[in-house]
């Protein structure tokens, strides 16, 4: 996760609500503050409790969960966290071992997939290779016994949605990656689902495509107002996706709220380090005063903000300036430059302090040189360290 | 060096069956002088009635053998391929043990199993295409079932998911999905269980009965008493026929 760059940190709102998101709009992700939270809608998804075993290991450990009707919401973290089977769980693949799920007021115990008001777009896309797109967009509308006249206008209808017009008679075979992933989308849209839910949407491909998919897809849920439910692992897709995000971490959810809580205010030390890059200060407590909480570490005692009796502090790379004289600051902490890496829009300092722990920096790219042989000062303001409970 | 090797090893394989085919156009009745270019034998061959009749009876044995063991194949197979149940591995070994069991013994049993069946139920009364067919066709569902096997154990399991997210129940994504995506195993599977079909003789022996020989037995009983140049043409046009389906099911089976 380390290799990804810093994303800029979301600004106050800026109030152009309704705008919307125009794509190619210089490629930046879209924020989140431009699409209002569901106003007090009643919860489409509601999980309680739920446990899932598979041989030998807790897949999901007691997740409880509302999700709003049209939200966008993100399951993140690591592979083997649990949030593929949780998808799966609601798609009706699995069943849980423990808990009750309820999609739109109906409980699921039982209801195979094939009769739940839901669709998946799988990670793989599971073309139906031996049909012709058009085909394979209508099968799920086949199934519901629709007259084919029927059927072929709202396949056209899809095809056009997702910007495929003419492509209805290709075998998937015959298209592009970006293509096969529209059709999977399509075939997913087609039954008009309650719910839909997304395994790594963008994981197959590649970097540019991604962030206009993201954007398009965005775009698309919003115009259907569709509950979406999409499985990653990377957290720029689900800072710049969703409305909000749940943190999961060996089976059990870590945190659950929107990207700007995530990002800025992390609860523990996993989310912290997860989502983004961050420097973490572990120690003890020493007590708090004015608004801020003070921790005894290796390299001092420093101070954030956050819950008292905080254990550790995180800091993110772009919070920290770097200067050669030691300034005057509440945080300060002392160490030798290791390194510089240049990333074009800015340059990673890796700086080792003088109890050994590595810290990284970002500076301008630009920026004069650091001396490699004579002490470098590290500071920060408190209100940029997040204070950690756990 | 290697081509030379390769050569030989072809010539070991193939100068048999080259020469088989070359003396079918002999004219002479001697089969090993050489009297001139003819198809007279072709022509013999046509006239002959006990090989002509033979060779309807070992064509009707393998279609019908290879159709049941196209179908029992492919459920065994799935079964194998799918589902965990107790007694998998056996019944895995059972299925797939006429591919290693000497047909001498499997002939034996399927002929001990029909005379016992006949005193104690009555069927199948006699020997004949009733009982050379199932044979076969026991024969043949083994190879069907490993192929089928094979292809469901390389399939995309998401496709069926799909398929039942989509709102088909599991029949439906058994027919639309998986049976379509196997079929090219399961018609490998049936052309080679025909092809063995046509060829066996050790299995045939053993539970024909009177009046109903198949091409191999008559060619075997022929051969014992003298060869024929119309035996020469016979097996070039049976080479031609295997070849071909042989050919076919590889093509079948290179497709996706």
């Amino acid at each position: 996760m380390s290799a990804t760059k810093p994303r800029p940190r979301p600004s106050p709102a800026t109030g152009d609500e309704g705008a919307g998101i125009e794509p190619g709009k210089e490629g930046a992700a879209p924020q989140s503050f431009v699409r209002a939270p569901p106003a007090a809608a009643a919860s489409i998804v509601r999980i309680e409790g739920v446990r899932k075993r598979f041989a030998g290991t807790t897949a999901v450990d007691g997740v409880s969960l509302d999700i709003g009707r049209g939200e966008f919401f993100a399951l993140l973290g690591p592979s083997g966290c649990g949030k593929t089977t949780l998808l799966r769980l609601l798609a009706g693949f699995e069943q849980p071992d423990e808990g009750e799920i309820f999609i739109d007021g109906e409980p699921m115990a039982g209801v195979p997939p094939y009769r739940r008001p839901v669709n998946m777009m799988f990670q793989s896309y599971a073309l139906f290779p031996h049909m012709s797109v058009a085909a394979n967009i209508g099968y799920g509308l086949k199934q519901q016994g629709l007259p084919r006249a029927e059927i072929a206008a709202r396949v056209a209808r899809l095809l056009d949605l997702v910007e495929l017009g003419g492509l209805g008679e290709r075998r998937p075979s015959a298209l592009s990656g970006g293509q096969r992933q529209r059709v999977a989308l399509a075939r997913a849209l087609a039954r008009e689902p309650k719910l839909l839910l997304l395994d790594e949407p963008l994981a197959a491909l590649d970097r540019k495509l991604r962030e206009r998919t993201q954007l398009e897809l965005v775009a698309l849920q919003r115009r259907l107002g569709l509950t979406f439910v999409v499985v990653t692992h990377d957290q720029e897709e689900a800072l710049g996706m969703a409305t909000r995000i749940a943190v999961m971490e060996k089976g059990r959810l870590r945190q659950v709220g929107t990207p700007e809580d995530i990002y800025e205010r992390p609860r523990s030390r996993f989310v912290a380090d997860f989502i983004g890059e961050v420097n973490l200060f572990e120690g003890t407590p020493a007590g708090a005063e004015g608004g801020l909480v003070w921790l005894d570490t290796a390299d001092g005692r420093l101070a954030g903000t956050g819950p008292s009796g905080a254990i550790a502090l995180s800091v993110r790379p772009e919070d920290i300036e770097i200067a050669t004289h030691r300034p005057n600051a509440t945080n300060v902490v002392v160490g030798r430059v290791e390194g510089a890496r240049y990333r074009g829009d800015d340059m990673v300092v890796h700086v080792r302090l003088e109890s050994g722990k590595a810290v990284r920096a970002t500076r301008l790219p630009h920026a004069p040189p650091l001396p490699a042989d004579a002490d470098v000062f590290l500071s920060w303001s408190p209100q940029d360290a997040v204070a950690l409970a756990e | 060096m290697s081509r030379v090797l390769l050569g030989i090893g072809y010539v070991f394989l193939y100068a048999p069956i080259a020469l088989l085919v070359l003396y079918s156009f002999n004219a002479s009745r001697l089969v090993a002088v050489w009297g001139g270019f003819s198809t007279k034998w072709y022509g013999e061959l046509l006239r002959n009635e006990a090989i002509l009749g033979a060779t309807l009876v070992s064509l009707e044995v393998a279609a019908l053998a290879a159709t049941i063991a196209a179908v029992l194949g492919t459920l065994a197979g799935t079964a194998l391929a799918r589902w965990r149940f107790p007694g998998r591995t056996v019944f895995s070994v059972m299925a797939t043990a006429p591919l290693v069991l000497p047909e001498v013994i499997t002939g034996l049993s399927l002929l001990l199993l029909f005379v016992s069946t006949e005193q104690w139920l009555g069927w199948p009364q006699g020997r004949g295409v009733l009982t050379i067919t199932i044979a076969h066709a026991t024969l043949g569902l083994a190879f069907v079932a490993v192929v089928v096997q094979a292809r469901l154990a390389a399939f995309d399991r998401s496709l069926e998911e799909a398929a039942l997210d989509l709102g088909a129940p599991p029949w439906k994504v058994y027919a639309t999905i998986t049976l379509p995506l196997i079929a090219p195993g399961i018609a490998t599977g049936w052309l080679l269980a025909f092809t063995l079909s046509l060829d066996d003789l050790v299995l045939a022996s053993f539970t024909s009965g009177p009046g109903s020989s198949t091409l191999p037995m008559v060619i075997f009983s022929a051969v014992r008493l003298g060869v024929s140049p119309q035996i020469n043409a016979l097996a070039t046009i049976l080479i031609g026929l295997v070849a071909l389906v042989v050919g076919l099911a590889f093509w079948l089976g290179r497709r996706r």
